[in-house]
């Protein structure tokens, strides 16, 4: 028995809903021809061979954006490659290399697939749904052609034979005709086989949605800070094409605590950011535990943790003795976090104040050379190492210019550039007048807020593949004859014993080596309902039609 | 007993089931080379009945009588009557026993660290070749495929975990916070099960292959030559063509569950749940290709040599995706 053949010994024994090429119908000759083409080209492209051959395209297609960097998720890497390769760079970016995934090549082998698939879907589902309410095709006249066949005579009644095949058939779809029981199960398999191929669709429209009608915004957050949720309090936006900003989410929240744990190894354990958060304006605050996998969920709206630094807390006094407090955001630069910030004055009295300073979480002195660095990301020994500028800010030109970097151009740098470190709560008494003050230190978080409507239908869209695939992989399609004809007795005989030829054929489209056994099994039941009658006479009936199997004996 | 005893109870373990796993390997190789020699009788009636196949199956396609399909089986017993041998058994008896100590060492890994162990690259690695090695057993166990293929499956199981033991090899220790969720139970454990079944069907495509190149040649008269000549012992190429679809058919919807329970562990960490990062790229890549030999296996013009080439490229595709992508590519799965 193999499995791979598919014997079309008539319509009957045809298994499958595999459309076959129809003539087609045109409403007239000329228009006929006009459309010639486009015909030609649509059953080209929802063929089996244009889909296989377009997957493996989408394939190809997915490599270049897994191995070059990309913008969405490193801008700076893609900077860093455009730098390396000045003559290979330009050429891909102009190819979309670096935004792979929105490219216009990719974009074309998914959504040709995509017709595809839907170009031989729709007519799928059409001859399945004919397929399901067509009853199992009749008993064919030669039972024996087909690959699992079992022929014998017994003396038992038809309508016996016929009701024990019914009840052996149970869950099978059943039809008797005059000419004999036909029997069809597994219709299951297309029906899930269509299911994944429709759920892949939905599963498109799921992240087109997102894409269009989602936003994604990050935003930096101090301890003691908080944040509502509005375009402009974002640092850093994508909304999707379509997005309202009527939809943003009314919620706001304040960052109380931020905690990070560490092995002594320097590996981080845990992250967690305490917060107290407000459905709507006018909402009760509610506490929060956010940490990495156990985002804030607020209606549509998620508020992921994303990352985290330090902020110490500094007091500069000017030469007048006014005290100005900042909270300054520090940048981590390696995983011992050691952290880069700048510290501007615009307001200080006389010349304008600045300071770039580096954070060392767990502070270590070289004793020979002075230099600081940090060995661990826990704030065991914090200190803040700085040089002081005096000078003009050029904060205001109207240029766009970087929280955390000084623009040195016309800055002085005081004491002759020398750093300072500081310890919590030391002053720096700057020569020349006004002083810097470490007051203690202090952590920030990057939280990601997303709202995703296309979100539910991408995770619908997901069961069904799977349920389809299971089922369009493991369900069988298979159809099983029965005939139970009485045959006379010999002719002339008085009240001839009744004789019955009982004949049991079945055909597998799928998993053959399943059905063997299973119609084995059919067969046996039925023969100890209408056990063979060996010692019968001959039966007195033409000749059966030839088949095959018995020319080839 | 304590935690560092644990784990190193763990490595001890691994160590000997690589060893188990290249005896095993070695007796599946003796068995083999004791078939080939009596195939050398074997062969040229064995082509014979290959060439009457062809022969039949013409037939029905010139629209001939239509011949109830050609039996396979003639073909097969060239194998599965070989009376057992020593070497097989004893093959098998290894492969089991090594079985149960990898399963152990990688219990005591996990009670060492007091997690899943599965949180890095050597222990996902070592988890991939247990699955193979498991699933192949049950497969024989269950008369689904013929034990001569276990030196095939034995040697890259064997490399796969030398691989794992000392390159990717890394201390017990805790996981970072990233992967600390129970999604790893769910979506690592579909991943290790469904690559474990994709390498192994890898190898019997593979095999598949070499055997029907093998037949070609003895139908075409001529005699095959090293490799080719390795596959008068293997089941006949409808049969493994069958084994490696079968073990696909297996994994591919895991493999699609375990690409959605990562997407849904993603949405929870990450903010989104597909981001096109290298590792989620190449998950889709392979998946992408296995559907591609689903199809394949269906179409007129794939079926055969050409599919089980693409069932080799997705497995190839496996591959890059744990170790090209973990080791040369930065991406949010850089630490495993």
């Amino acid at each position: 028995m193999s499995i791979d053949t598919s014997p079309v010994v008539d319509d009957a024994t045809r298994l499958t809903t595999q459309p076959t090429p129809a003539a087609p119908a045109g409403p007239s000759q000329g228009r006929r021809q006009l459309l010639a083409p486009v015909r030609r080209t649509w059953r080209q492209l929802t063929s089996m061979r244009t889909a296989l051959l377009l997957l493996f395209l989408l394939a190809l297609a997915s490599v270049p954006g897994s191995f070059l960097p990309q913008r969405n998720l490193n801008p700076v890497a893609v900077q860093d490659y455009l730098r390396a390769n000045p003559t290979l760079g330009p050429v891909l970016d102009r190819l979309g290399a670096f935004d792979a995934f929105a490219a216009p090549w990719f974009a074309a082998v998914y959504l040709l697939l995509f017709i595809s698939l839907v170009g031989c879907l729709g007519p799928r589902i059409r001859l399945h749904a004919k397929a399901l309410r067509t009853p199992p095709p009749p008993v064919p006249r030669v039972l024996s052609r087909l690959p699992s066949t079992d022929r014998w005579e017994s003396a038992a009644e038809p309508r016996a034979v016929l009701d024990e095949a019914r009840a052996a058939l149970k869950g099978w779809r059943l039809v008797e005709r005059p000419g004999g029981l036909s029997a069809e199960k597994g219709y299951l398999r297309e029906t899930g086989n269509l299911l994944f191929h429709v759920s892949l669709v939905g599963l498109l429209i799921g992240i087109a949605m997102g894409a269009l009608l989602g936003f994604k915004g990050t935003v930096l957050v101090k301890e003691g800070d908080g944040f509502a949720n509005t375009v402009l309090s974002y640092d850093d936006i994508t909304p999707g094409r379509l997005f309202d900003a009527a939809r943003l989410e009314p919620f706001s929240f304040q960052l109380k605590d931020f905690r990070a744990t560490y092995a002594d190894n320097g590996t981080a354990l845990t992250f967690n950011a305490d917060l107290t958060y407000k459905d709507d304006v006018d909402a009760a605050g509610r506490p929060y535990d956010l940490r990495v996998n156990h985002p804030l969920v607020t209606g549509g709206a998620k508020t992921y943790l994303l990352g985290h630094g330090y902020a110490p807390r500094v007091v500069v006094t000017d030469r007048e003795g006014n005290e100005l407090e900042q909270t300054v955001v520090c940048l981590p630069q390696g995983p011992e976090f050691i952290s880069t910030c700048a510290i501007k004055v615009p307001d200080a009295a006389g010349e304008q104040l600045g300071f770039e300073g580096i954070f060392t979480p767990t502070t270590v002195q070289d004793p020979e050379t002075g230099r600081v660095t940090s060995v661990h990301p826990r704030a065991d020994a914090p200190a803040l190492t700085v040089q002081a500028f005096r000078g003009d800010l050029r904060m205001d030109r109207g240029e766009p210019q970087s929280v955390y970097a000084l623009d040195k151009t016309e800055l002085v740098a005081v004491d002759g550039g020398t750093p300072r470190t500081l310890l919590p709560g030391q002053t720096w008494q700057l020569p020349g007048g006004g002083s810097l003050r470490f007051v203690e230190t202090t952590e920030w978080a990057t939280f990601q807020v997303t709202q995703d409507p296309g979100k539910l239908l991408a995770l619908v869209a997901g069961t069904g593949m799977i349920v389809g695939l299971c089922l369009s992989l493991f369900v069988r399609r298979r159809r099983v004859w029965v005939r139970a004809v009485a045959v006379p007795g010999p002719a002339g005989g008085q009240a001839p014993p009744g004789r019955t030829v009982v004949e049991v054929a079945g055909l597998a489209r799928q998993g053959a080596e399943a059905f063997a056994p299973e119609f084995t099994a059919l067969a046996a039941r039925l023969r100890s309902t209408a056990p063979p009658a060996p010692d019968l006479p001959a039966p007195d009936l033409p000749a059966p039609a030839l088949s095959p199997r018995e020319d080839s004996t | 007993m304590s935690n560092a005893a644990l784990a190193g109870l763990s490595d001890d373990l691994l160590f000997v089931t690589v060893l188990l796993y290249a005896l095993s390997m070695l007796a599946f190789a003796g068995e083999q080379a004791a078939r080939r020699s009596k195939q050398g009788t074997v062969a040229a009636s064995d082509a014979l009945l290959t060439r009457q196949a062809a022969a039949a199956r013409t037939r029905v396609m010139a629209g001939g009588p239509a011949l109830p399909p050609p039996p396979v089986a003639p073909v097969a017993p060239a194998v599965a009557t070989t009376r057992p041998s020593r070497a097989g058994q004893a093959g098998l008896l290894l492969a089991v026993v090594g079985a149960g100590l990898h399963t152990g060492s990688l219990l005591t890994r996990g009670l060492a660290v007091d997690r899943v162990p599965w949180g890095n690259m050597y222990e996902f690695s070592s988890a991939v070749a247990l699955s193979a090695v498991v699933i192949f057993l049950v497969m024989v166990f269950t008369g689904r495929v013929d034990r001569g293929l276990g030196a095939f499956v034995m040697l890259p199981a064997v490399l796969y975990l030398g691989l794992a033991g000392t390159v990717l090899y890394t201390a017990a220790g805790p996981l970072v916070p990233a992967l600390d969720s129970y999604w790893i139970k769910i979506h690592v454990f579909a991943a290790i099960l469904s690559s474990g079944a994709f390498l192994l069907s890898g190898v019997v495509a593979l095999l598949y292959i070499l055997r029907a190149r093998h037949d070609a040649t003895v139908a075409a008269g001529r005699a095959p030559r090293f490799p080719l000549s390795m596959g008068a012992a293997l089941p006949a190429a409808p049969v493994l063509d069958r084994v490696s679809y079968a073990v696909i058919a297996f994994a591919f919807p895991i493999w699609t569950f375990a690409i959605i329970a990562g997407a849904i562990w993603a949405e929870s960490a990450w903010g989104r749940y597909w981001g096109w990062d290298p590792k989620e790229t190449w998950s889709f890549i392979t998946w992408v290709l296995y559907a591609g030999y689903l199809h394949a296996r269906a179409t007129a013009g794939f079926k055969g040599t050409k599919a089980a080439w693409i069932g080799v490229a997705a497995a190839g595709a496996l591959i890059i995706d744990y170790y090209v992508v973990n080791i040369f590519v930065v991406g949010f799965h850089s630490y495993a």
